[in-house]
């Protein structure tokens, strides 16, 4: 009660600082389906209160806009607002003093207690001050799974990874592909870390992802779930698809058996109409671990000379994290909110599974947030180079222990 | 007498010829300040701060030859440049090779000309984009070339390069072939119509063959011609990466990789401008290597013999 009045106030007073309608460019590359449905919620809630939205979408994944981004910023035409991940992709902007404090928002709008996991906000936190609004919460450690591909074979469905890996020989033997794997970098990393954390283990995966102790890398945990991701990479073999919605697709149609993608699939489970439980089901953690990761998204508001766009970035930035908005973005994103004080019980049943994970606390710092962006790509490429090649576990493993000894 | 009168008169000239042409001078030099600035300041800027841990943004945190040990410890950087190896190499020959054969059929004063010469040209007014991306799906096993020999009864026909990490590199050259003979050709074929008929007439008349004539005679008297189509080649095969953006990704794994690409990747993906400007310069000095001796050959070497 105390907190939305206090938010009411907070919001009412921004607005009445911004009288005047004020365009913002709002650079993003939500551009499949489902996330352009979500992103024009936002476009939506922010036209309703008067000032316009001018969409600057870019297409192609984050990779492709993100040096957009940064570029435009750095070479001052910066936007009204944009997109990234939290975590540190944007630290050295923040140093710079490209991004705009929103603390005095934050304060007003009392998010220390309404952002959960807190650590969302820390993310966005850089010495004391806030430069980001985090809008949504991805997990990548999912694995979905086809229910005709196991019907045609005539197998139940697995609950959980090592079920999986002891139905693909029968899947092979009746002709489907167990594992549908996009041949791109950053899926097969997103897979390898969600074996590792099944198989070798959250304090194993926390020594790593977190502390960056390489020895632990080295560990029998690890070797372990090299050899799991090894075998993984065996039930991929003749997976020729390069996007992760392609790959998603072999799932929906039954060719392949099983993906393993973060929780933005669903999307195109929704899209293709299937019903989970009944045509596809969901697995966080693989099945084993009741953990995700909090990855996701937040908006960030480069600085701007103008004091009547600054007034807008800052209403804008309290309206991304209003109640409404969340809820209309997230179930149309199919992403889970920020805050815990919402009602999602329109939420499918996989959403719902991850939003009693995050409310019981099972919860794990994005890479994005323990990583460089440098780090990340170079273990990209070794997971790009492991499951494209016959690497054996043992080398991937030495390599990957001597990354993370030189991570930052 | 007149030894003695010759040096002051030249010395009187001396001054005369800096200012010779004073207008053209002053005229150009905004391109000579651009050509400073831009391209000489812009590669040293860049090779300073190859010294450097830049991440994101520039700054002068000297790390010494960090970068560069990274950078030849990279599994990535070593396929880009074996891949670089292998395209150029076949690339070059190919292309050249190519290109004469199909000017020398042009040149044979065959019938259509002007419409096979437009065919032929036709794939270089595509971008690398586009090629890439229309022999991602003509070399596709399940759509493209393969099915289409199987549907006409071939089973077991199987070409399938650009999904095998050791035949990818193929798939490429081929894309970049079927994009770059047809100018190589144009150029080519501007320099066979350079030569005279009464060369022919004299080979003829010699009772030389028409392929030898081609070998020993018309070749050797193209050189610019060779030189020209090698300069433009050779620089395309330096900055080959839309292409490969295009069909493949890099992919699979890293067996396409090329070394502009982990210069832009690095630069802007992995916010690591060090480790990028580090590539760049490795990019510049092989360039460099290969170039001074030939521009000493060609054009100092002249002068001085």
């Amino acid at each position: 009660m105390k907190l939305s009045t206090k938010l009411l106030a907070a919001t009412a007073m921004v607005s009445a600082s911004a009288a005047s309608a004020v365009e913002l460019e709002v650079t993003h590359w939500w551009t499949s389906g489902g996330e352009a449905a979500a992103v024009s919620k936002f476009a939506d809630a922010w036209n309703a209160t008067g000032n316009t939205w001018v969409d600057g979408a870019i297409a192609g994944s984050g990779g492709t806009a993100r040096p957009i981004i940064i570029s435009r910023i750095i070479g001052g035409d910066p936007m009204g607002a944009t997109q990234m991940n939290h975590g540190r992709q944007a630290e050295e902007l923040i140093e710079a003093g490209l991004l705009l404090d929103l603390s005095d928002v934050a304060e007003a709008g009392g998010w220390a207690d309404l952002v959960n996991p807190s650590s969302l906000l820390e993310s966005c936190t850089l010495d004391g001050k806030i430069y980001c609004v985090p809008v949504n919460i991805h997990s990548a450690q999912w694995i979905w799974l086809s229910h005709s591909a196991y019907e045609n074979a005539g197998l139940s469905v697995p609950t959980d990874w090592y079920e999986f890996a002891a139905s693909a020989g029968d899947l092979q033997a009746a002709g489907t592909l167990p594992l549908a794997m996009g041949q791109q970098g950053w899926q097969q990393n997103i897979a390898f870390g969600a074996i590792t954390l099944a198989v070798a283990g959250l304090d194993a995966w926390k020594g790593v992802n977190v502390d960056k102790n390489a020895d632990v890398a080295r560990g029998a945990e690890y070797t372990a779930a090299f050899e799991a991701v090894a075998a993984a990479r065996a039930f991929a073999v003749g997976s020729n698809v390069q996007d992760w919605n392609l790959a998603t697709n072999m799932v929906i149609t039954g060719s392949a058996g099983a993906q393993i993608m973060g929780d933005w699939a669903q999307g195109e489970f929704a899209v293709a109409e299937q019903v989970e439980g009944e045509d596809y089901s969901c697995l966080p953690g693989l099945g084993l671990n009741d953990v995700l990761d909090t990855g996701g998204d937040a908006f960030y508001f480069p600085v701007n000379d103008d004091p009547e766009i600054t007034a807008a970035q800052k209403e804008m930035a309290a309206l991304l994290i209003s109640p409404e908005a969340q809820v209309s973005f997230n179930l149309a994103k199919g992403s889970l909110p920020v805050r815990g004080d919402i009602d999602m019980s329109t939420a499918n049943g996989c959403m719902q599974k991850g939003l009693e994970i995050l409310a019981s606390g099972g919860i794990l710092p994005s890479s994005d947030i323990s990583f460089s962006q440098d780090t990340t790509l170079q273990i990209e490429d070794l997971m790009a180079q492991f499951w494209s090649s016959d690497m054996s576990a043992a080398d991937a493993q030495a390599s990957y222990a001597n990354l993370i000894e030189n991570a930052d | 007498m007149t030894v003695a009168s010759d040096p002051p008169l030249r010395t009187a000239k001396r001054p005369n010829r800096l200012f010779k042409n004073m207008m053209a001078k002053i005229a150009s030099i905004p391109m000579i300040l651009t050509a400073l600035v831009v391209f000489v300041g812009g590669t040293a800027w860049t090779v300073v701060y190859s010294f450097t841990g830049s991440r994101m943004l520039p700054k002068t945190k000297w790390v010494g030859l960090d970068q560069y040990e990274r950078l030849w410890d990279s599994d990535r950087w070593i396929i880009s440049i074996k891949n670089l190896g292998i395209y150029g190499g076949c690339s070059m020959v190919l292309t050249l090779v190519l290109g004469f054969c199909l000017a020398a059929c042009l040149d044979r004063k065959i019938r259509f000309e002007s419409a096979f010469r437009t065919i032929f040209l036709y794939p270089f007014a595509l971008s690398f984009v586009v090629t890439g991306l229309a022999w991602q799906w003509i070399l596709n096993p399940d759509f493209g070339l393969q099915s289409v020999v199987r549907g006409w009864g071939w089973e077991t026909f199987t070409f399938n390069p650009i999904n095998d990490p050791d035949t990818v590199i193929f798939g490429l050259l081929i894309a970049g072939l079927w994009q770059g003979t047809g100018l190589i050709m144009c150029i080519m074929l501007a320099g066979l119509r350079g030569i005279d008929d009464d060369i022919w007439n004299a080979a003829k008349v010699d009772g030389i063959g028409t392929v030898k004539t081609y070998v020993v005679v018309i070749i050797p008297m193209m050189r610019p011609v060779f030189i020209t189509a090698l300069v433009l080649i050779a620089s395309g095969i330096i900055k080959l990466y839309d292409l490969v953006v295009a069909q493949t990704g890099g992919g699979p794994g890293l067996s396409s990789e090329v070394p502009a690409k982990y210069v832009i990747e690095l630069m802007f993906r992995a916010q690591n401008l060090g480790q990028g400007f580090a590539a760049s310069s490795m990019m510049l000095l092989s360039v460099v290597i290969i170039l001074i001796p030939w521009a000493y050959l060609e054009f100092g070497g002249r002068k001085n013999g």
